[in-house]
């Protein structure tokens, strides 16, 4: 109590300036360092020691550093893949932005944004298509004038969900579910 | 209006190629078959596009957005790179034979740029096999060839300004460009396409469009 009381003291009259806030890194909480997920701002953050296999619903942006094997379907929301995100999965967004690696289709209804070092093996469709200098990039890229976002077919075998909605985070892990990607089945791929 | 007239151009003033400079330091030059091409693609009402370099944000834009195309990348330079490094580059005709999944007949447009430079005979029949196979009647093909052998071991990323402007955009490589390629030589190895178009540009290369014939290929 005594200590605490003099580090907040002002010193010959000089305002005490705020202690120095780190931003925690994408994947990690900085109150619960083994909590993989969290719900801050409005987006919630699957750690890169997650492995998610099946489908992941949500409708709120969701930023992914871990592993997802399936479907992820986040119809009017951002979908971010991190450096550290590596995904198997049939993809559905409002918007993608992919900094890691996709195996699999991926459909967005605004735009798809593969970052310098992101990676996407499978096919885009979606009006907007931006791909940075360094990215790699197989498939193919259907920019669709249509207005309505396209609907997702569930991949045969995908028994069970995990779903992530506002204010639960929680993720359900679940037997794995093979995706069908045109990509999986190039030769050299 | 057509759309090729609604997409913004640099008019090239005279015929002749021009060589210049883009703000960023590479390369620019003219291309008179580039314009052709792309009145082949504008003329489907879903052109669908294959692109054998390595991919381009701004192409990809260029003719997703623009010009309405279904683009499919297959970078070969990535997979010739890799084959080079591994020292398997015997089994390379072999990987091209099995290496697109694109339906027979289902491509408006090839864009090969100047892949056959670095490829052994066998590979580049192996690969100009592939592409007849993929493309459609009246779809076309543009190729570029060396005329000049090039000391550097480099590959060339070719980023589409406009219709009549190409910048050029090199990163290493370890594969060399193999030996350069006679006229006649090109028309043998496409034997089963005609050239429509051949342009000798002021940078030593050689575009050539072909447009597979209608009666088949």
């Amino acid at each position: 109590m005594w200590k605490r009381d003099e580090a907040v003291r002002p010193v010959s009259g000089q305002p005490v300036a705020p202690p120095p806030q780190t931003p925690a890194p994408i994947g990690a909480s900085s109150n619960h360092p083994g909590t993989n997920q969290k719900v801050e701002n409005d987006i919630v953050n699957i750690g890169k020691s997650v492995v998610i296999k099946g489908e992941l619903n949500g409708s709120e942006d969701l930023t992914i550093e871990g592993q997802v094997e399936g479907t992820i379907q986040l119809r009017d929301h951002v979908l971010t893949i991190g450096p550290n995100g590596r995904i198997k999965a049939q993809v559905f967004a409002k918007s993608v932005i992919v900094l890691g690696q996709v195996a699999g289709n991926v459909t967005a209804s605004e735009k798809v944004d593969i970052r310098d070092n992101g990676s996407v093996d499978g096919d885009i469709v979606s009006p907007r298509v931006a791909i940075a200098e360094g990215a790699h990039f197989r498939g193919s890229v259907d920019m669709q004038r249509k207005g309505a976002p396209a609907q997702p077919q569930k991949p045969a075998g995908t028994s069970a969900t995990a779903s992530v909605a506002p204010g639960n985070a929680a993720a359900t892990q679940t037997p794995a579910a093979q995706p069908s990607t045109p990509a999986a089945h190039r030769a050299g791929a | 209006m057509g759309l090729l007239d609604r997409l913004v151009a640099r008019k090239a003033e005279s015929g002749s190629p021009v060589v210049g400079a883009s703000a960023g330091g590479e390369p620019v030059f003219s291309t008179k078959a580039l314009r052709k091409f792309l009145a082949v693609l504008t003329a489907r009402e879903s052109p669908v596009l294959l692109d054998l370099g390595a991919v381009v944000g701004s192409n990809v834009s260029f003719f997703g957005e623009q010009l309405g195309c279904k683009i499919f990348v297959e970078n070969l330079y990535a997979d010739l790179e890799r084959h080079t490094r591994d020292q398997t580059l015997d089994a390379f005709p072999e990987f091209l034979k099995t290496r697109f999944a694109v339906e027979s007949a289902a491509v408006d447009g090839i864009l090969c740029w100047d892949i056959v430079d670095y490829l052994d005979r066998r590979s580049a029949l192996a690969l100009t096999e592939q592409l007849v196979r993929m493309l459609r009647p009246e779809g076309a093909l543009l190729g570029f060839f060396g005329t000049a052998p090039a000391r550097d071991t480099f590959y060339t990323k070719y980023v589409v300004v406009d219709e009549v402007n190409l910048k050029h955009r090199a990163y290493p490589a370890a594969c060399r460009r193999q030996s350069i390629l006679l006229n006649r030589d090109i028309i043998r190895l496409f034997s089963s396409l005609r050239v429509t178009e051949s342009f000798l540009l002021q940078n030593n290369l050689r575009e050539i469009l072909f447009r597979k014939p209608a009666w088949g290929g």
